[in-house]
């Protein structure tokens, strides 16, 4: 055995699978792509920027793609997954702590404190690693760049080539590739270049992901975005109507129709770099069922907090007088509370069985916030605890769950927490399109008779924490409000017995074991409760 | 209260155990010197591949078995007692069972190969195995070539883990064909292509003369009877298949043959005595079925039915329709119903046989050529559901209508290609010409 420290703690002995020398090479351009980057951080003055951006970019791009090739053109088609937990980077080693360091850390200067990577403040001109992105800006929308052009220029490369490294590991698979096309799509598209278009059209717009939707866009209806889409008359007015329809219609019934997958997996920028850039990092999700409690708490803690933070802002921008403007604080607050009242009276009416004890909690919860609302607004308490809150919890929200939990440690733990750490604990949409995908969809992941071994691949390389074997093993339907539909269970699954499917609503949830090969009187014994 | 007393905590002794506490409130004390907890046997390829730790391998997290009040003793039992009803540990305690299970598995079998007893020389089944193999050949450096011999899955799950390695495999198959004692010759020539386009070089027809040692008796090379050639290597697997782990046993006055014997309630001779999963062997085949069965599904179904008879409801052991699956390095291999290769086929079974011209997918089809009913399905890289044909083999239905309902089963993932089109027009065309 060799002497050296075993950082994956598996049974077997890390580092078994060396690199190719062309995959050295190609790690050396990218590492010098890199390096320009660190360059222009440290103020170097490169002649001509424009050149010296090209180059970084396209440098880090084809370092992704030849080691990307090398590591899978190489060998036939099918799951090639030798040695994720042997591999430092992949198995919580010292390279994996590392990269989770450099990222975290790159995360709070960009959020906090984008000065230093050369934002020039007050009309002042940029600087630093900013500036080198002030051709590409100017090329764009005719203005310099920012901090949030520099990081989205480099998010969007980064789901474009890892999204192309994701493409060759599943040459096999066409459910996988089509997807990830997808997500580069409206990566590059709605996230990336309209919005820049948006504004070389109309420069008054706010910043608007036409795929962002409400809580994830938590800014959408902030009163200073609310006047730049109502001061840009009809355009303005249709995009934030979109914004509202895109909450109230369109998510619904694509969740309805396909699951919570069409957003989480197929368009969510968030997604899209979990499933590309963090693909490596899948299988470090932890299964604990601890964690899965936690989850729980979490991430319908975030929901909530998104939901009255929107709610006090919106109520403090509006006024009293209906002769003014149709909607005010009365109108508002009454919209708010039946909305809450019908959502959970159907829930009651229709899933309470399945929801069971949850069902009480959340009834519990429902009548305690309205009645605070409703105390608050007829007392005029509500002017003043909302005002003065409003703002507070708005820009609390902004800092610890907008920042902190979404990029700092959402994307800078991939290699610790594993890809999707914030979807699964943080994200609000997240919990609304569940919340929508367990009640009412027709999505579902079937399992194939008696045919599973338990092997725990599924479970291993589910990014959302899913014991999917769990099911899998008892024969059940997968209807779990995380699952975000990616599909790698069922692609991993050496015995063919998972598959995503859209089906009726009739049969979807089967909480009894239906495991195949039994005798038939067994298998209603065994089913008694 | 009642003790229930299982030795072995595979597939069946921990589904029975499983299944007791869901039916009752017994003590349940489940042995075993292999493992702390239960895994899945089936994975442990992939702990030496990295895909997965072995702690991930263990289907329940450790708490499981205390809240489940189901005990689990690490030890090794020498000696039963069926008279006072007790077990004699190696450490030298006893242990007093009302019920005892045996569940205790397989062992690779030996065939007494000069040199099979070498250092090098191993099989491919206990977690001690996996560690063992990781000694051997953690990488091409330490190992510069294995030699498997014997074609059967494990032989070829063997060849995939030290091929995820880069450590050249040699695989010595007896049969003309891989796996041609099951699989039908279609289906077995396309798995010979795909073996070698792995680069794993297959020799077929060939039979193992002599494991020769170094000084230090560690394998130094094996010696073939056809040729006489001498491959060097440094680890051998020997996976002609498996057998009952019964050695211990056979001093007891439990009856055994070549497992222990068992009737339909899974009963051996001696009263509260029982044997499920893969050591256990019928009195009868049932069915086509083999008298010992070493597979995962029908170690789970036994432990389910013996439950009951456990727990008062007295049930015979009745297996539904056959099923099994596996993968072929990267071809997914299932079947239902009954496909038989050439050895033991009915006269009546007749075969359809389509191959996509990629080469990496295949079906093939076994119905009753008199009477056209359906036998059974043989896929390879299309999933099929399971639920499908087990309806359509109760149903008796005939093989036209299979043909004609294809795709109802298929269970591939969405955007996949489908070839049940392309399949039924060969099956049209191949009926006219017949």
């Amino acid at each position: 055995m060799s002497n050296k420290i075993n950082h994956s703690m598996s049974l077997a002995k890390p580092d078994a699978l060396d690199i190719t020398t062309k995959q050295k090479i190609a790690l050396a351009i990218g590492i010098v792509g890199l390096l320009i980057f660190v360059l222009a951080l440290f103020n170097t003055n490169f002649p001509n920027q424009g050149v010296f951006l090209t180059l970084a970019l396209g440098m880090i791009s084809l370092g992704i793609i030849v080691y990307s090739r090398e590591a899978y053109l190489t060998k036939l088609e099918g799951i090639k997954n030798d040695g994720v937990w042997f591999k430092s980077i992949s198995s919580r080693g010292i390279w994996g702590w590392l990269v989770g360091i450099i990222l975290t850390s790159f995360y709070i200067v960009l959020y906090f404190f984008p000065q230093y990577l050369g934002l020039g403040a007050d009309g002042a001109v940029n600087t630093g690693l900013i500036s080198l992105f002030d051709p590409l800006s100017q090329l764009l929308s005719g203005r310099n760049a920012s901090q949030w052009f520099v990081y989205g220029t480099l998010y969007t490369i980064a789901i474009l080539a890892f999204g192309y490294k994701f493409i060759l590991k599943y040459r096999h698979n066409r459910y996988q590739q089509i997807r990830t096309v997808s997500v580069m799509f409206f990566q590059l598209g709605f996230a990336f270049l309209i919005p820049e278009f948006m504004y070389v059209m109309n420069n008054d717009l706010p910043y608007y992901d036409l795929k962002s939707v409400w809580p994830l866009n938590y800014y959408i209806f902030d009163e200073w975005s609310v006047k730049g889409f109502l001061s840009n008359g009809n355009i303005g007015l249709a995009l934030i109507l979109f914004g509202i329809i895109s909450i109230f219609v369109i998510t619904p019934i694509l969740t309805y129709k396909y699951g919570k997958r069409w957003y989480c997996s197929w368009v969510c920028g968030c997604g899209g770099l979990a499933e590309t850039a963090g693909d490596s990092f899948r299988q470090l999700s932890s299964k604990k069922m601890s964690a899965w409690k936690l989850e729980r708490w979490l991430i319908h803690l975030v929901l909530v907090f998104s939901v009255v933070m929107t709610t006090a802002m919106i109520y403090t921008y509006l006024g009293y007088d209906s002769n003014n403007f149709w909607l005010t604080k009365g109108v508002f607050i009454s919209l708010v509370i039946g909305f809450l009242i019908i959502v959970f009276t159907g829930v009651m009416i229709f899933k309470r069985h399945e929801l069971g004890k949850d069902a009480k909690y959340g009834a519990i919860g429902l009548f305690v916030v309205i009645a605070l609302l409703v105390i608050m607004h007829f007392t005029g308490t509500t002017d003043h605890v909302f005002y003065a809150k409003a703002g507070t919890l708005r820009s609390a929200y902004g800092i610890y769950i907008g920042s902190i939990f979404s990029g700092v440690i959402g994307t800078g733990f991939y290699p610790i927490l594993g890809s999707r750490s914030w979807c699964r604990f943080g994200c609000p949409m997240a919990a609304i399109l569940g919340f929508q995908q367990r009640l009412f969809s027709k999505f579902r992941i079937t399992t194939n008779g008696g045919q599973c071994i338990s092997c725990g691949n599924c479970s291993n390389s589910c990014e959302m924490g899913i014991d999917v074997r769990h099911y899998a093993q008892k024969g059940e339907n997968i209807v779990r409000s995380s699952c975000v539909g990616c599909g790698i269970c069922s692609a991993v699954c050496p015995r063919g017995v998972l598959k995503l499917e859209n089906d009726s609503m009739n049969g979807r949830i089967n909480p009894t074991e239906i495991l195949l090969g039994n005798d038939v009187d067994l298998m209603d014994l065994v089913n008694q409760k | 209260m009642e003790h229930i007393v299982i030795i072995g905590n595979g597939i069946s002794g921990v589904t029975l155990a499983r299944h007791i506490r869901k039916l009752s409130d017994k003590k349940i004390t489940i042995i075993s010197a292999e493992t702390d907890y239960f895994f899945s046997r089936t994975a442990l390829m992939y702990v030496y591949m990295g895909h997965m730790k072995f702690e991930h391998t263990q289907p329940y997290e450790n708490w499981f078995w205390k809240k489940n009040r189901i005990e689990l003793l690490n030890a090794y039992v020498e000696a039963i007692n069926t008279d006072n009803k007790s077990l004699k540990l190696a450490n030298g305690s006893n242990l007093k069972y009302d019920k005892l299970i045996i569940a205790t598995g397989s062992k690779p079998n030996k065939f007494g190969w000069p040199g099979q007893d070498l250092k090098g020389v191993m099989g491919m089944y206990h977690k001690q195995d996996l560690e063992n193999l990781e000694s051997l050949a953690p990488n091409k450096e330490a190992c510069n070539r294995a030699v498997i011999v014997g074609g059967g899955l494990i032989g070829i799950e063997l060849a995939e883990m030290l091929n995820s390695r880069s450590i050249p495999v040699t695989f010595l198959v007896r049969e003309s064909s891989f796996w041609n004692g099951v699989l039908p010759q279609g289906e077995s020539e396309m798995i010979n292509r795909h073996i070698k386009n792995h680069h794993i070089d297959l020799r077929l027809s060939t039979n193992l003369k002599e494991i020769k040692s170094d000084n230090n008796g560690n394998v130094k090379s094996v010696i073939i009877e056809e040729t006489g050639e001498e491959i060097n290597c440094n680890v051998v697997g020997l996976t002609a298949g498996v057998s009952p782990n019964i050695e211990f046993i056979k001093s007891s006055k439990i009856e055994t043959g070549r497992g222990v014997k068992v009737n339909r309630f899974l009963e051996t001779n001696i009263p509260d005595v029982y044997a499920i999963g893969d050591c256990a062997e019928q009195h009868e085949a049932i069915g086509n079925r083999r008298p010992i069965e070493a597979v995962w599904y029908t170690g789970r179904m036994m432990g389910e039915t013996l439950a009951q008879t456990i727990c008062g409801n007295r049930m015979e052991y009745k297996p539904g329709h056959w099923f099994n699956s596996a993968k072929f390095l990267d071809i997914e291999y299932q079947t239902y119903g009954w496909v038989f290769g050439k050895k033991g086929r009915p006269d009546y079974e007749q075969h359809f046989h389509w191959k996509h011209k990629d080469d990496t997918k295949c079906i093939t089809v076994a119905f009753n050529k008199n009477t056209n009913d359906f036998l059974g399905i043989n896929t390879f890289g299309i999933r099929m559901r399971h639920e499908t044909f087990d309806t359509w083999l109760t149903e008796k239905r005939d093989v036209d209508f299979v043909m004609n309902h294809l795709s109802e089963a298929n269970f591939d993932p969405e955007f996949y290609n489908h070839y049940e089109a392309e399949i039924l027009s060969a099956y049209n065309k191949q009926l006219q010409t017949t």
